[in-house]
């Protein structure tokens, strides 16, 4: 019996991650509560170093290992990049935030980086056994992350919605997939996708594979009609942990997209297509009518942002050409940057014992702090896809796409609901800008926080202004990754 | 004309003295460095759109002072700038008006005044952006861009009501600019991938294609125009916006809908432009006698201007549909008239509204006792208003008139009825507020207009009488531009 190691190289980011934050979890034992700052220094270094192995590694080919079960091709490559800057993001926003909630804990940064390597892992997936590990290291590192306020019933009510659905969805996605091995005899991707052109596999049977493997994804994504765990969650769940959920898990999902959809089932792209036109309406439409009855903006935001905003992603992805899928991306990392800076800006205006998760606590922010409220500003009028801010390219790009595919009418539909949209971010705006302040108290936020906030916004800004270099690197990660 | 950079700074020149604005504007400092530096980047905005006009050519209908380089290759998106006749006046209209709202803003804001002077400043840039813009998505950029510090405009200094006008005014521009973005998306590739608008002009569209881009063109100009029946935010808007965002909106962003049937419908779908015309012109004539009527039964002084302005854009309108040169370059007379007109007008309620903070015809009466420079220059723009010959509002007014008795006689006769109801209006109105006996003890107490409000009136009334007189420097620069538009619209395009 001959045992071959395999060729380690392309997994160094994910062996150096996963050693790093069971490093974080042994020293978190040993460092007392005052000292709990170096978890924190600790988990980010970590998540540089790991950011470093993934720059210095990337050569810019397609590479297999384990049997083939990894894939590291340059779309993983970017895709992994955007998940680790959004962490990272996520640990410093909800830093002072955590402090005087109890969450400042060991456990908070090692679940995070083991969700990070959940995420890693389902991007990189090239076998359906990979990609599930992927996926259930992420969903139970999120579970907890939910259920991590212990004491909080909220929390607790939304970790086990969270527990169940996902199980569901899980269930639904296995028995998915297993038609599809059913149909085929393999579970390695590649092969399942040549099986399928071949022409050799059962069309019936993969058709009915590829319903249940759709609900599957559509929940992981938060997309109607397996949407309903979205708000609850975004609510239930303390804002620093929705900030996570909202943001990194994303850009897996869309990974998850390309590698089943796209990679794998793409000869069948005229029957998942037509299911996800539908799936893409009704979430732009349950998304963005059901936010504007919301005075909770953790709600809002997960009615608008997730739920219409994963809509508009799917058009990307079923207009079926190498280009949809780069707008597709595009509009992911413009999501996730306009997710960060909403979400960590609710953080700062939040303080000990007190949540600012209603509507009305944003009121007259202009008037409290000028910079906060147009950084806010800007998450709105890019989440509104007005221009110029980085939400309205990522629209264009997606839109372009739809209608190059045919696809009038489905354009004039989805600007139709970006203007139903519009009014509710433009009610956060009039919130901030036309009411006076309901309370006075000043806005105290540390200085890494405000630093980084700002660059949060200005980013949103400065690729509205020239976001070529975040196009380009979308197409060229999707055209050398896509055969 | 060698490569020159006039129109990217009068771009960017006032947005970047916005945000130094914004930026030097902390509210410790009693506003004074606020309000010079405010001065100086409007002063500097409209220097440098002078030159735009002295070295313009009257002898081309191509693109002047054009300005190319690429900006998103992805999808062959260009900074592509350039004027012609027909946006020439608009850029200085624009760059002027803007310099007067800083100075009537100059001690009448006193809430967050840097925020004030940037807002106008910032928006300045922007629509000058919105007139030179040679690509479509930039256009597009700008036309939506200016929307957002229009909206703080109206919301954070307007009216009580100010919030609703706020939110009525985005929401029904931002309806119509969205199906024109899904529009450009498709000609986009109809032209094989190229945004340029000069190439949107040239291609050939089966006639049912071109209706349905007429019509998302139209939705999103009409709101701006705004035409009748898509005109009901304008009012709200108006009444509730502070003085200054009332001038910016009356003399510059009306004047951007109608920029845009030019620019547009017209040239970009022909064929759909005659087919409709019928359609377009009912709208206008509409607009002109219906709102006209409603201008009259005003008690708010600031609504009557704005349906006044309503009416007097339904000119526009019809001129521009009657599809000759004259009716055209009336239309365009019109338009830089009317950015005079109601400019002067919103100013003069401003200059009331700021001694006695009520905008009711009502609470005046016998002003001309206690304001008398004043009401003899409310005089001059009200009459103006009306349309009195030697006014810069009689020429475009007729020219319109003369351009439409050539095609239709009732047309005429129907848009000639303006002149009653204008006059009617405007100097009932008038003859309200100023004559007559001192209506009661605040109108005595008033005291006329000091140096800088006379300052901006006398400004605006040179201008209005300058181009009654003489329109000649007007219509010099439009004809190359307005012959070749007209030829363009009157061969069929499949």
């Amino acid at each position: 019996m001959t045992f071959a190691t395999p060729n380690l190289v392309p997994v160094y980011p994910e062996i150096f991650l996963l050693m790093a934050l069971s490093a974080v979890l042994m020293l978190d034992l040993f460092v007392s509560e005052a000292k709990r700052f170096l978890t924190y220094a600790c988990s980010q270094l970590a998540l540089v170093v790991t950011a470093a192995l993934l720059v210095v590694g990337a050569t810019g080919h397609i590479l297999t290992t384990f049997g083939g079960m990894f894939i590291d091709d340059p779309m993983a490559r970017t895709l992994k990049l955007v998940a680790i800057v959004a962490v990272s993001f996520v640990m410093a926003y909800s830093r002072a935030y955590n402090q005087p909630r109890g969450l400042f804990r060991g456990e908070f940064y090692v679940l995070v980086m083991s969700a990070l390597l959940g995420i890693m892992v389902m991007i990189s997936a090239n076998h359906f056994l990979v990609l599930y590990l992927g996926l259930e290291l992420l969903s139970l590192s999120m579970c907890a992350l939910i259920a991590l306020q212990r004491d909080s019933a909220s929390a607790s009510e939304a970790a086990m919605k969270y527990f169940v659905l996902a199980a569901l969805a899980s269930g639904l996605l296995l028995y998915g997939l297993s038609m599809l091995y059913g149909a085929t005899g393999t579970l390695e991707m590649p092969l399942v996708a040549n099986a399928i052109v071949s022409g050799a596999a059962d069309p019936a049977i993969l058709v009915f594979g590829l319903v249940f493997v759709v609900a599957g994804l559509a929940f992981k994504l938060g997309v109607v009609p397996f949407h309903m765990w979205v708000p609850d969650v975004y609510e239930g769940a303390p804002t620093a942990v929705t900030l996570f959920v909202s943001t990194a898990p994303k850009v897996a999902a869309f990974a998850f997209f390309m590698r089943l959809l796209v990679s794998t089932l793409g000869s069948m792209v005229s029957d998942w297509q037509s299911m996800l036109v539908i799936v893409a309406m009704l979430s732009m439409l349950v998304g963005n009518v059901t936010a504007i009855a919301q005075t909770n903006i953790k709600r809002m935001l997960a009615y608008s942002s997730t739920i219409s905003h994963m809509g508009f992603l799917l058009l990307g992805i079923l207009s079926g050409s190498l280009g949809g899928y780069a707008a597709a991306m595009f509009y992911v990392v413009a999501y996730v940057l306009m997710s960060l800076g909403a979400f960590g800006l609710i953080l700062i205006l939040s303080r000990e014992g007190f949540e600012a998760d209603q509507l009305d606590d944003l009121k007259g922010l202009n008037k409290r702090s000028p910079w906060y409220a147009f950084m806010m500003l800007l998450m709105m009028i890019s989440m509104a896809g007005i221009p110029v801010s980085v939400g309205f390219f990522a629209k264009l790009a997606v839109l372009s796409t739809v209608l190059d595919a045919g696809m009038t009418w489905l354009v004039v539909y989805a600007v139709m609901m970006s203007l139903i949209g519009a009014f509710y971010y433009l009610r956060v705006i009039k919130l901030m800008y036309m009411d006076e302040p309901a309370d006075n108290s000043p806005l105290i936020a540390e200085t890494d926080h405000r630093v980084l906030v700002g660059l949060n916004g200005l980013a949103i800004l400065v690729f509205g202004i020239v976001p070529q270099p975040l196009i380009d690197l979308c197409m060229v990660s999707i055209s050398q990754s896509m055969r | 004309m060698t490569a020159n950079y006039f129109l990217s700074l009068s771009i960017w020149l006032p947005i970047l003295a916005g945000v130094v604005v914004l930026v030097t504007g902390s509210p410790k400092n009693s506003g004074c460095t606020t309000r010079w530096i405010a001065l100086v980047g409007a002063v500097l905005g409209f220097a440098v759109t002078v030159p735009l006009y002295l070295y313009f050519s009257n002898d081309t209908a191509s693109m002047q002072f054009v300005e190319m380089a690429p900006w998103i290759p992805a999808f062959n998106i260009n900074y592509h700038l350039g004027i012609d006749g027909i946006s020439l006046w608009f850029v200085l209209l624009n760059s002027f008006m803007t310099l007067l709202v800083v100075i009537a803003g100059w001690v009448v804001i006193e809430k967050r005044l840097a925020q004030y002077m940037a807002a106008f400043l910032i928006m300045s840039g922007l629509i000058n952006g919105v007139f030179a813009a040679l690509d479509a998505i930039l256009f597009y950029v700008f036309f939506e861009a200016m929307l957002i510090p229009m909206f703080l405009i109206i919301g954070v200094w307007g009216g009580p009501r100010r919030v609703y006008a706020a939110i009525k005014f985005f929401l029904y521009t931002l309806l119509g600019s969205l199906l024109m973005l899904a529009a450009f998306i498709y000609l986009y590739f109809e032209a094989g991938g190229s945004f340029e608008i000069i190439k949107f002009q040239i291609l050939p569209l089966p006639l049912g294609v071109q209706v349905l881009i007429f019509l998302a063109f139209f939705m999103s100009f009409a709101v701006k125009v705004p035409m009748w029946p898509l005109h009901t935010w304008l009012p709200d808007a108006h009444v509730e916006a502070p003085t200054g965002g009332s001038v910016i909106l009356a003399a510059i962003t009306l004047k951007i809908g109608a920029y845009g049937f030019l620019r547009f419908n017209l040239p970009i779908t022909p064929d759909a432009s005659h087919a409709l015309s019928g359609f377009i012109i009912a709208l206008s004539l509409i607009a002109v006698v219906y709102i006209g009527l409603v201008a009259l039964v005003q008690n708010d002084m600031k609504k009557l201007v704005a349906y006044s302005s309503i009416a007097h854009m339904g000119f526009v309108t019809l001129g521009f549909f009657m599809f000759n040169p004259m009716g055209v370059e009336g239309g365009l007379l019109q338009m830089i008239s009317h950015g005079f007109i109601s400019g002067a007008m919103f100013l003069c309620i401003g200059v009331l509204y700021d001694r006695m903070h009520s905008r009711q015809i009502s609470d005046y009466g016998g002003v001309v006792n206690t304001m008398p420079t004043f009401a003899a220059f409310f005089m001059l723009f009200a009459m103006a208003n009306a349309g009195l010959p030697g006014t810069s509002g009689f020429i475009g007014e007729f020219i319109v008139i003369l351009s439409a008795i050539q095609v239709n006689f009732w047309y005429a006769a129907l848009a000639a009825t303006t002149l009653i109801f204008g006059a009617a209006y405007t100097l009932w109105m008038y003859k309200r507020v100023v004559f007559g006996a001192v209506a009661n003890p605040h109108v005595a107490e008033l005291k006329d207009i000091n140096k800088r409000e006379t300052l901006f009136l006398a400004l605006l009334a040179i201008l209005v009488l300058a181009m009654g007189l003489y329109p000649k420097p007007f219509t010099d620069t439009m004809h190359a531009t307005v012959q070749q538009l007209i030829e363009q619209t009157s061969v069929p395009k499949y």
